[in-house]
């Protein structure tokens, strides 16, 4: 089995705030995080597909495929978004690194026909990041 | 393998603390063999990273594993306050018998941090420097006595 690792980088904002919370309770549990006008981050996604190489093309998948399918999944749904707002998987729920990374997962593992999705490592900033895998696919 | 998907988050903390590489099991000439520079008796230190991984399910009301004040809280009182500026041979307990490697350092940091309340702690990485990374996760700690 080999494993290949895709990286993007994608620049969003979000605002945590949970509508059944009391005004207090939003800023106790969120803290920034529940600013109003929200906050944005650099967010780094890593992708990695397990795979058999293919004999004749050595390859678990195209690389330019992936980069592809991480184009139109990811970039174009997410860059340069309002999380909460404009991304409709993302709607009721907290924009969190951790659902971001499922939503991200969900969204990626149908379109993987190569291979198969192992690992989506999400990262907010260099000391922060979720990461979604297959129970019993060690992390 | 379970259908079930897994959801951890890994977060990076930061100290600076000194450390000599000896032991009392070995001779002096035993010693400057096997530990070369980092046996200078002064000992020297290093800016180390520690990644914490923990996890379990999401709380659909807040999106969150753990909420990460809290993580935070903790792992700065039990590791980042406790390690932060000492030196481990001299400043804790727990390297008087065991020589602070890294090896080490980052099983005493895991031991520390199981207690978390809020998650399941998954796996601890300490880089002692850009180029040398520690990771345990914990297999069978409770009956591992220090090697050195």
């Amino acid at each position: 089995m080999v494993y290949l690792t895709r990286k993007i980088e994608f620049s969003a904002s979000h605002r945590y705030h949970n509508p059944a919370f009391s005004v207090g309770e939003n800023k106790r549990i969120f803290g920034k995080c529940n600013n109003p006008h929200g906050h944005g981050h650099n967010y780094t996604l890593e992708v990695t597909i397990a795979g058999e190489p293919d004999p004749v093309t050595g390859m678990v998948l195209d690389l330019k495929q992936l980069k592809e399918i991480l184009e139109r999944e990811v970039m174009q749904r997410m860059d340069h978004r309002f999380l909460n707002y404009e991304v409709a998987e993302l709607k009721d729920q907290i924009p969190t690194c951790e659902n971001i990374a499922r939503v991200i997962w969900k969204l990626l593992e149908p379109k993987i026909t190569q291979g198969r999705l192992y690992k989506v490592r999400l990262y907010e900033s260099p000391d922060l990041f979720a990461e979604c895998y297959r129970d019993g696919a060690a992390g | 393998m379970s259908d079930e998907l897994k959801m951890e988050l890994g977060r990076r903390y930061r100290f600076a603390a000194s450390h000599r590489l000896h032991s009392e099991k070995l001779s002096e000439e035993e010693n400057c063999r096997i530990y070369g520079k980092c046996n200078n008796p002064y000992g020297h230190g290093h800016n180390y990273t520690v990644e914490v991984r923990v996890s379990g399910p999401v709380d659909p009301a807040t999106g969150m594993i753990a909420n990460l004040a809290d993580l935070d809280a903790f792992v700065n009182r039990e590791v980042v306050e406790a390690f932060d500026h000492k030196s481990f041979n001299e400043d804790m307990a727990e390297f008087r018998e065991q020589v602070p490697t890294t090896e080490n350092v980052c099983i005493e940091i895991f031991r520390r941090l199981k207690a978390f309340p809020k998650a399941r702690l998954e796996r601890v990485r300490v880089e002692e420097t850009s180029n040398n990374a520690f990771e345990y996760a914990g297999n069978g700690i409770q009956d591992r006595r220090a090697i050195r």
